[in-house]
């Protein structure tokens, strides 16, 4: 009977932890392959309509982002509900697109500065009357090519 | 009886499972690349004197508020929007130096004279809904992707075996190598030539 007492005396042996670096390793390397860079926080709804004639955005130095759409919740009751403009890290007027523009431009390497494209990451559901304030905005500074981006998918899916 | 601790499990192998995972989240993870329509946006100074179009030669789209579709004054499904654009473009109805002999369309003399003239006019509300609109935009580009597809197949098919949108899409592939890209440009250029991308976008208005 004494053989079952005498193992629970037995101080527990201690667990291997040699295998932890692969561990934490392994989800680095998952980290760091599957995270997208984004250098502004979303403050708006940004979910994109689809569809399916796209061209890739590959270079991401040639980019610059304009988002808009209603605020996200939790800046609603400060913002309001109706469709606004992001710029970096900040809602934005329509007026202050242009600087905004000519900032980011400035910013940029010389020989980028006339191959610029202006990307517009806008939700489904925001009215054409801001884009088009945008777009006049963007004429103004001759940043003239845009991309509308949107995700890969049938057109049929903005319909309902 | 003598003390006896629980043998040690054997971590030797635990390497080799962390390993298989971290392939098999590489492998199956895609790096997310943002993507969408291309345009270009006129330039801001106003034309003096606008050239003369002829009505016939415009394909007119409107959006309405209530993301009704309107196309050639006549309401219209989304779903037929390609092939109403496809037969516009491809009508090529012109004849002596007008004429387009590659177009494959009715020739109808009430429809455009060829590609060249050919000039989709998309105009749209301000209470548009983006979603609509782009989905719009997306059957327009479709409509000039279909046709310099088959252009493009016609021409070069049997020596690349590659439609046009692939030629494209590995023409902007940065990892292409340039002697690809130098066969691939003239080719691009005579069949975008053939059917120039011709979209004007009108100034949203708040009628109707």
């Amino acid at each position: 009977m004494s053989k079952f007492k005498k193992k629970k005396g037995g101080d527990l042996p201690a667990i291997s932890t040699a295998s932890l670096p692969d561990i934490v390793f392994m989800l680095l390397f998952f980290f760091m392959v599957a995270t997208v860079m984004r250098d502004s926080t979303l403050m708006v709804v940004n979910k994109l309509p689809a569809a399916d004639q796209i061209q890739k955005l590959d270079k991401k130095d040639r980019v610059m982002y304009i988002y808009a759409g209603k605020p996200s919740s939790r800046y609603q009751d400060k913002y309001g509900s109706s469709a606004r403009i992001q710029l970096n890290d900040k809602f934005a007027s329509v007026d202050e697109v242009g600087a905004f523009i000519l900032a980011e431009r400035a910013s940029k390497r010389q020989e980028l500065q006339n191959v610029l494209t202006t990307a517009l990451k806008v939700d489904s559901d925001t009215k054409m009357g801001l884009i088009q304030d945008i777009k006049q905005e963007l004429r103004k500074v001759q940043a003239l090519k845009i991309n509308y981006t949107t995700r890969v998918g049938d057109y049929t899916q903005n319909l309902n | 009886m003598a003390k006896r601790s629980a043998p040690e499990v054997n971590a030797g192998s635990m390497a080799d499972i962390a390993f298989l995972l971290l392939i098999f989240f590489l492998v199956t993870t895609t790096i997310e690349t943002d993507s969408g329509l291309n345009r270009k946006l006129p330039p801001m100074e106003d034309q003096v004197d606008p050239p003369i179009i002829r009505e016939k030669n415009i394909f007119t789209v409107l959006v309405s508020k209530n993301d009704q579709l309107l196309v050639e004054e006549e309401l219209a499904d989304i779903s037929d929007l390609r092939s109403l654009a496809i037969a516009f473009l491809d009508n090529g109805g012109g004849v002596g130096d007008e004429a387009c002999e590659y177009c494959q369309g009715e020739r109808d003399e009430a429809s455009s004279d060829n590609p060249d003239k050919a000039i989709i006019s998309l105009k749209n509300d301000r209470e548009t809904s983006y979603k609509v609109y782009i989905a719009v935009q997306n059957e327009l580009v479709a409509a000039y992707n279909d046709l310099r597809n088959r252009e493009f197949e016609r021409l070069f098919g049997t020596e690349l075996g590659i439609n046009y949108v692939e030629a494209q899409k590995q023409y902007d592939d940065p990892r292409t190598n340039t002697e690809r890209k130098e066969l691939l440009k003239p080719k691009l250029d005579q069949v975008k030539a053939m059917y120039p991308q011709k979209l004007s976008e009108a100034e949203s208005t708040k009628l109707n």
